[in-house]
């Protein structure tokens, strides 16, 4: 068992190679934006003189090591310090240094520079996900992690994009300057997208801007970069950049859903479902929200996250539990407000799931309706 | 005045070297402690997937490892090294205040003790990462009163020692020993005690605004109430920069002693070093912003602090350079502090060239928060306090117990070191550019090669410590009696008194030509 | 210890016990420092009303201002009724914002404004605004909420598109 772990771990990392898609696994991904692009001219510069100076003075050093020991017979000569070499190798580190802000001030001017956007679309990170709204579009969406918990807790095989994949990714058109406008909802997040050299903090009660400009078709991949509690590790951000024409024709998709989903959710709201519709839909919403803390056997974390099984609120009265998915948990802030996030029949395919899985077998039935109601 | 025995001494001691050994033996055990989270933490990066502990957890484990190394582990060597030599170095016959400086040294069990029950209170341990950026940490559980707590008690035993350290420097110094005259050690300890006095205070107002904000209604960080999360990390880091000059410069003045002697000739450039160990604490109040280049900062700002960082690398060059200058037509031998030495020039420097890149503003925000990080502070903070501490070690442990040590285990302990030092943090550089953030305990397939080399060696680089602890052992309780000059090369006033030192010494003040 | 070794001791004791103590307050000091820092960079003050400067209207310029709205935990639905609107330097603006508490209970909130980019707050003349006031709302209650608002011709020409954001924040205490 031992030796299989140990050769599965292995078999994860030679493929690393070929994963990484042509990506040099020792250096800064390829620029894909005009920043990116002064990001990794400026790191190989800096790299290069790093170099050059490490090669000349572990030169001497070890030049002194190899010829000036005792042990070949070396005396030492007694020489305190001289002033004109301590002011050269004062003066000239200075002149590189002050060498290398130049073309660092030009990036970062260029960097906070948000004026003159084609769009703007702002960015709130949540615990554990991101939001995106499109201002002027009326479109808005989360996006969250789309790699099951499965393949995390190592009982399924894990996918090319493990842990780097979203359900609805940032779209974007390619060539247009795009703006962005960062909040965050309870901590400090940030977005990070290294491919188009964009990382800004989304701080909870204030805005920041950046902005980037993609210049060619592809998918793009981040992750959050500021420590948010623990799923900190599990909401990356996708920016998908089409040409103009196809972004257009998505815009326009994105229009048309939004009326289909007011429609959809009028339907639903009038539709009954089985307990089996409810059930297996309800499987599906608790696998990709709740499992994380409740554990895919509803069995929580004892101390952390309470069990759904045989659990007071999930067993107890229908209205407790519809409210605290709905509205979160004053006492327990990380038991967060769902109403936001999850659709009608989504809240109340789970909550039946629920009361019905894990041996808590209640019979309730939920249904949409009812959940629009509680809404209001 | 009998020397008392037994547990009465060590808990009522009031003598600087037996309060040397307290400090000593007490940051070993707590770098055991901290390596054990690390090596929890590594466990769990070796391979992809969760295997070994929940992310919430991961989080407590990369925490208190943080605070404990800095504050249990690294810091209280540097001032075991300061209680031991200092009062040797100037003849003196023990600290300026000797009942304090017991106080401050039984500070720190109990933090300790906070510190390691915190992961029993309900919701764990701490999980912010050793920087406690609010608003998650108001988020934490009883943990995080605890760590504050504890860090209170540390900053109190460090800002007493501090005190201590520099009114022993500037009263007891023999006569003759002018500041100009002081060893290099005793110089760089003047300045860290400084920087301690004046930064330690701002660290304790930042954690207890956490906690009023936490318990007591006050909002300094919470926006809600017109607070602003950004300020902590400025008053942090206000703090925090200084802090990792308060790690290195004591490691600085250790070099500064090792190679002469080995090089047998004089530290080259004294005053130069003076100078640019003042120069370096100076400018570490400037820089303090550079920890927060991906915040939002006004573009004034993030070139201030993209110019000051870039210039306190000078100095810090400047060191390096007169230490090759040192060795320069030296006539050199390698016993085991040698190699310490050189081999802390030779990646330390690797952990400056990473810091002046990371100076650069817009390359810094592709790299913040990432592996890189992660690996530029661990080859400053373990290449560099940590072999410059193994360094001194070797050079005065025989001073201390009379004894040699095995050289032929410590070369063995050196050359290991190395090996599984840079096998564990050289990869994380990589990492860091090609995009793998930090405090994750799970990551994308590309970054599998080099997390399982990096745990591989740092479970090597982990259990190679506790050949270190065997050789120090092996030498306390015996070994080749060994003379007052130790080494041939050494000069200073600690190698005029026999070996291993007498509980009192320089009762008289010995008088510098 | 010769008695004027001890009394060296003595003052150096005193002397950077002091300058320990100083430091805690210097903490605590840095954070009105911070906020006139702010102030004065004109990056935010957040509860000061502004005076209208006389001036013209710049009819030959148009800035574009987003009016962004968040809710952070708090049961209410929060946005500008014109999310984007077109202005001109000088021009007084006056849009509203609709709020609705959705919960069964009685919330009290409290806006806090931030601007995008954050320099730009300077140039944000706000006559009237709901911003760091608190707002007491009746379990469903409906209400709108008015911003008046001017932009400072003087804004820097390479600033072309604003945002001006609130996120209501609940204020604790008052209803369970």
């Amino acid at each position: 068992m031992r030796a299989r772990n140990f050769s599965a771990a292995v078999a994860y990392a030679l493929p690393g190679f070929a994963l990484a898609a042509g990506e040099s696994k020792y250096g800064l991904q390829t620029p894909q934006s005009i920043v990116a692009h002064q990001i990794y001219d400026l790191h190989t510069i800096a790299l290069a003189i790093c170099i050059v100076i490490g090669v000349v003075v572990f030169g001497a050093m070890f030049y002194s090591i190899v010829r000036h020991r005792r042990s070949v017979g070396h005396q030492a000569k007694q020489f305190h310090g001289s002033t004109p070499v301590e002011v050269t190798w004062t003066v000239i580190p200075v002149l590189i240094v002050v060498g290398m802000a130049f073309p660092a001030t030009r990036t970062v001017i260029a960097m906070k520079d948000t004026s003159g956007p084609d769009m703007t679309i702002k960015v709130t990170g949540y615990q554990w996900l991101w939001r995106y709204d499109y201002l002027g579009d009326d479109v808005s969406f989360y996006s969250q992690l789309s790699t099951g918990w499965s393949q995390i807790e190592n009982q399924a095989s894990k996918g090319q994009n493990y842990l780097l994949e979203v359900d609805h990714p940032l779209v974007v058109p390619v060539g247009k300057k795009v703006r962005l406008l960062f909040t965050a909802n309870d901590v400090i997040h940030s977005w990070w997208v290294p491919a188009l050299g964009v990382k800004q903090d989304a701080i909870p009660g204030f805005v920041r801007d950046s902005w980037f400009k993609v210049d060619t078709p592809g998918e793009y991949r981040g992750q959050c970069a500021e420590l948010c509690g623990k799923e900190h590790g599990f909401m990356p951000v996708v920016v998908q950049a089409l040409p103009e024409p196809q972004y257009a024709t998505w815009l326009a998709e994105q229009h048309a859903k939004n009326v289909a989903a007011a429609t959809a959710a009028s339907a639903a709201a009038e539709k009954i479902y089985t307990l089996a519709e409810l059930e297996s839909e309800g499987e599906k919403v608790y696998a990709r929200n709740c499992a994380a803390c409740h554990q895919a056997n509803g069995l929580g974390v004892p101390g952390a996250f309470p069990p759904i099984a045989h659990g007071p609120i999930a067993t107890g009265p229908i209205a407790a539990h519809v409210d605290i998915v709905l509205n979160g948990s004053k006492k327990n802030p990380a038991m967060a407000a769902w109403k936001n996030q999850l659709s009608d029949m989504d809240l109340a395919a789970v909550i039946t799931y629920q009361r019905n899985a894990f041996g808590n077998s209640l019979g309730d039935l939920i249904q949409p309706a009812q959940i629009a109601a509680d809404r209001h | 005045m009998q020397t008392q025995t037994g547990i009465r001494r060590w808990l009522t001691s009031t003598n600087h070297k037996d309060i040397g050994t307290l400090y000593l033996c007490f940051s070993f055990a707590m770098f055991i402690v901290g390596g054990v989270m690390a090596l929890a933490i590594r466990a769990e990066l070796f391979q992809p997937g969760l295997q070994l502990v929940r992310p919430e957890f991961f989080n407590e484990l990369t925490t208190m490892h943080g605070l404990i190394m800095v504050f249990a582990a690294i810091m209280p060597a540097m001032v075991g090294f300061a209680n031991w030599q200092i009062p040797l170095m100037i003849g003196a016959g023990d600290m300026a205040f000797p009942r304090l400086n017991n106080f401050s040294f039984w500070l720190l069990p109990v933090a300790a003790i906070l510190l390691v029950t915190s992961f029993f209170v309900p919701g764990g341990a701490a999980a912010t990462g050793w920087t406690l950026y609010p608003p998650l940490s108001t988020q934490m559980g009883p943990g995080m009163d605890l760590a504050i707590f504890a860090i209170h008690i540390l900053g109190v035993s460090s800002v007493i020692g501090a005190i201590n350290i520099v009114a022993t420097i500037l009263n007891l110094r023999a006569p003759g020993m002018t500041l100009m005259k002081m060893p290099l050690f005793v110089w760089t300890w003047l300045l860290t005690g400084y920087l301690l006095i004046a930064v330690m205070p701002v660290l304790a107002g930042a954690v207890t605004m956490v906690l009023t904000d936490r318990h007591f209604g006050t909002h300094f960080f919470n926006a809600a109430g017109g607070g602003d999360p950004v300020m902590f990390q400025h008053i942090f880091w206000f703090f925090g920069h200084p802090e990792v000059y308060i790690l290195i410069l004591p490691a600085f003045g250790i070099i500064s002693e090792v190679i002469p002697t080995f090089a047998r000739k004089p530290l080259f450039g004294y005053r130069s070093m003076v100078f640019a160990s003042c120069a370096i604490a100076l400018v570490s109040f400037c820089v303090w912003a550079h920890h927060m280049f991906a915040v939002g900062l006004p573009v004034g700002a993030q070139l201030f602090f993209m110019y000051a960082t870039l210039l306190v690398a000078v100095p810090t060059g400047v060191k390096v350079f007169n230490w090759v200058a040192t060795m320069w037509e030296g006539s050199l031998t390698f016993e085991a502090p040698m190699l310490f030495a050189v081999g802390f020039i030779f990646v330390f420097t690797v952990g400056g060239f990473t810091g002046v890149i990371l100076a650069l503003a817009p390359v810094d925000i592709q790299v913040q928060d990432t592996y890189y990080v992660v690996g530029h502070f661990h080859y400053t903070m373990v290449a560099g306090s940590l072999f410059a501490l193994f360094a001194g070690t070797y050079y005065w442990l025989p001073k201390w117990t009379g004894h040699m040590y095995d050289e032929k285990l410590a070369r063995w302990h050196f050359w290991l070191s190395m090996i599984f030092f840079n096998m564990t943090f050289f990869p994380m550089h990589f990492l860091g550019l090609a995009g793998m953030p930090r405090r994750i305990p799970d990551y994308p397939l590309q970054f599998a090669q080099f997390n399982m080399l990096s745990s591989i060696g740092a479970f090597g680089f982990g259990l190679l410590q506790l050949l270190f602890l065997y050789i120090v052992i092996r030498a306390i309780r015996g070994g080749a009696k060994v003379e007052p000059k130790v080494w041939d090369g050494a000069k200073g006033l600690e190698w005029t008194v026999p070996s291993p030192a007498p509980h009192h010494t320089f009762e008289t003040p010995p008088v510098v030509s | 210890m010769s008695a004027s070794t001890h009394s060296a001791h003595r003052t150096l004791l005193l002397k950077f016990g002091v300058v320990a103590v100083l430091m805690f307050g210097f903490g605590y000091l840095l954070v009105p420092f911070y906020d006139q820092i702010c102030k004065t960079a004109g990056l935010r003050d957040i509860d000061r009303a502004d005076e209208i400067r006389s001036g013209g209207i710049d009819r030959a310029r148009t800035v574009r201002v987003e009016l962004d709205a968040n809710v952070n935990r708090l049961p209410w639905r929060f946005r500008s009724e014109t999310p984007i609107v077109n202005v001109h330097p000088g021009e007084l603006v006056t849009l509203v914002y609709d709020v609705e508490n959705t919960a069964d209970r009685p919330v009290t909130g409290q806006a806090i404004p931030s601007y995008g980019p954050p320099h730009a707050a300077a140039y944000f003349r706000k006559i009237e605004c709901f911003c760091f006031t608190q707002q007491a709302f009746a379990a469903h209650e409906k209400r709108q909420l008015p911003v008046a608002f001017v932009v400072d011709p003087g804004l820097p020409k390479d600033i072309a598109t604003l945002t001006l954001s609130y996120t209501f924040f609940e204020v604790e205490g008052n209803n369970r």
